[in-house]
């Protein structure tokens, strides 16, 4: 497979060059944005906290920007804070990596004169990214990540096992996958659980979820009005123990290596589970934060999901959302589900789109513009 | 020869409908883990990606997909008929 990308000063790599934009805050989306208005290409990243957070909230929205940031698929950084301690704390984590990044406070100069002197930073750093090139890279070298969204059952019986098939024949190849979704692990955790390398990995992945489960119930809400969604019930899936059996198919059959906290950088090759939810625009943006450089999405009632950073390759065996929602979707599985393709041929079908992407092709979501940049919230601010 | 509905197991109570199913039809049913199809007469109107059940299930009984309970039969289910949140509860967000 003729693989190229970006490979950064700390060895990582990517497969996009974006100059991104990073509000610290909500009040700072403005003045990133109205920089980013001025540098056409770059690529600002709005998102509606980081005020009054405190505790495991507030680390996990710092580790979560600087992740971002930090990211093989950024070439560079500006960081833009209503303040200059916490915007230069974002901006010292992602210039470890060895990329450029400047941080820009708002208090005592404005929008308007913050707006400048971001964008002047900005010009220089598209117009270095620029000459950035393209070098040939092996599979082994990458962070992927694997979700479903908007499932049905054609997920389970097609989708999700050509996707881990595909995903067998990459980890072979030495890549790093990270898959997530507690909640919809529920009726299948004992299937990943047998599958942890080792007790220590398996108790870490248990102890995740059942303080999981454990939060779920001590909201003394009933989760069951919103997993299986009504998205998935209109599509044939009837309870969560169904969506979960199905979900797990598309993780493949390798060990599990590692249970990563919330946008954690997984550490060694292989299969990681991240603890995440299982909305799929957090589920990404969390995995994004974790180094992924390319996502592959199976739907198949047809979530139009994508992320700003990382390419979302979205993957559907069901026969109405290919023909209803063609543009969404960039590989047509519909033949597996009939049987006019064999599995191995639907994994071929992902990894050609793979190989593609990789390569610099856009995906359907980066074409469409979809950027859903969301932030996991743990708790209330204070 | 091509088929109707796919189940993964054989010990599977049901199988997902690849096309729309109707009350009346006669479907083959292809196992993925292998084995011979399974000539199912449907009862109900079934739509693409929902279920048919193979065999019956008594009320309160396990249903089984993926050789895995997905839930508990809350009514008596015959073989042909649809199965989905009408006929079928989870055991796992029950409050």
């Amino acid at each position: 497979m003729k693989l190229t990308g970006y490979r950064r000063s700390n060895g990582a790599v990517g497969v996009r060059n974006h100059v991104v934009v990073l509000p610290l805050d909500d009040i700072s989306n403005a003045a990133a944005e109205g920089a980013a208005r001025l540098i056409p290409g770059s690529l600002p990243l709005p998102h509606p906290y980081g005020r009054l957070q405190f505790g495991e909230d507030l680390a996990l929205t710092f580790d979560t920007l600087i992740g971002t940031g930090a990211n093989p698929n950024v070439a560079a950084c500006v960081v833009v804070g209503i303040e200059p301690k916490w915007t230069q704390r974002v901006a010292d984590g992602i210039a470890a990596t060895g990329k450029p990044v400047d941080a820009f406070e708002i208090e005592r100069y404005g929008d308007l004169s913050t707006i400048e002197r971001a964008a002047r930073a900005l010009k220089t750093m598209m117009q270095d990214a620029s000459e950035i090139e393209r070098v040939p890279i092996e599979v082994r070298e990458l962070v992927l990540s694997i979700k479903c969204g908007e499932s049905d059952t054609t997920l389970g019986v097609a989708g999700n096992p050509a996707l881990g098939r595909a995903i067998d024949r990459l980890i072979d190849q030495g890549a790093t996958v990270i898959f997530g979704e507690t909640s919809e692990l529920t009726g299948g955790e004992h299937l990943i659980a047998a599958r942890c390398e080792t007790d220590a990995v398996r108790a870490a992945f248990l102890k995740t979820y059942n303080e999981y489960v454990a939060f779920i119930q001590g909201t003394g809400a009933d989760l069951l009005g919103s997993q299986p969604t009504e998205g998935n019930i209109r599509g044939g899936l009837t309870t969560i123990e169904e969506k979960a059996l199905g979900n797990i198919q598309k993780t493949g059959t390798n060990p599990v290596k590692s249970v990563l906290a919330p946008a954690q950088r997984p550490i060694g090759r292989g299969l990681h589970f991240m603890d995440s939810s299982s909305a799929a625009a957090e589920q990404i943006t969390l995995c994004a934060a974790g180094g992924a450089v390319l996502h592959f999405f199976t739907t198949g009632q047809g979530n139009v999901v994508g992320n700003p950073i990382e390419p979302v390759i979205k993957i559907s065996p069901n026969p109405i959302t290919t023909t209803t929602m063609s543009e969404h979707i960039d590989v047509d599985l519909s033949p597996l589900l009939l049987g006019d393709i064999a599995l191995e041929d639907a994994a071929n079908r992902i990894l050609d789109s793979f190989a593609r992407t990789v390569r610099g092709r856009l995906t359907n979501a980066e074409a469409l513009g979809h950027r859903e940049f969301v932030l996991t919230k743990l708790y209330r601010s204070a | 020869m091509t088929y109707h509905a796919l189940a993964h197991r054989q010990s599977d109570h049901v199988a997902v409908a690849v096309r729309d199913l109707s009350p009346g039809d006669a479907i083959i049913v292809r196992v993925l883990e292998g084995g011979p199809d399974v000539t199912i007469a449907v009862r109900d109107l079934i739509p693409l990606g929902h279920k048919v059940a193979l065999e019956d299930v008594p009320a309160g009984a396990d249903v089984i997909e993926y050789g895995e309970r997905i839930g508990r039969a809350s009514g008596a289910i015959a073989r042909g008929a649809h199965v989905h949140t009408h006929n079928v509860k989870t055991v796992r967000w029950s409050v």
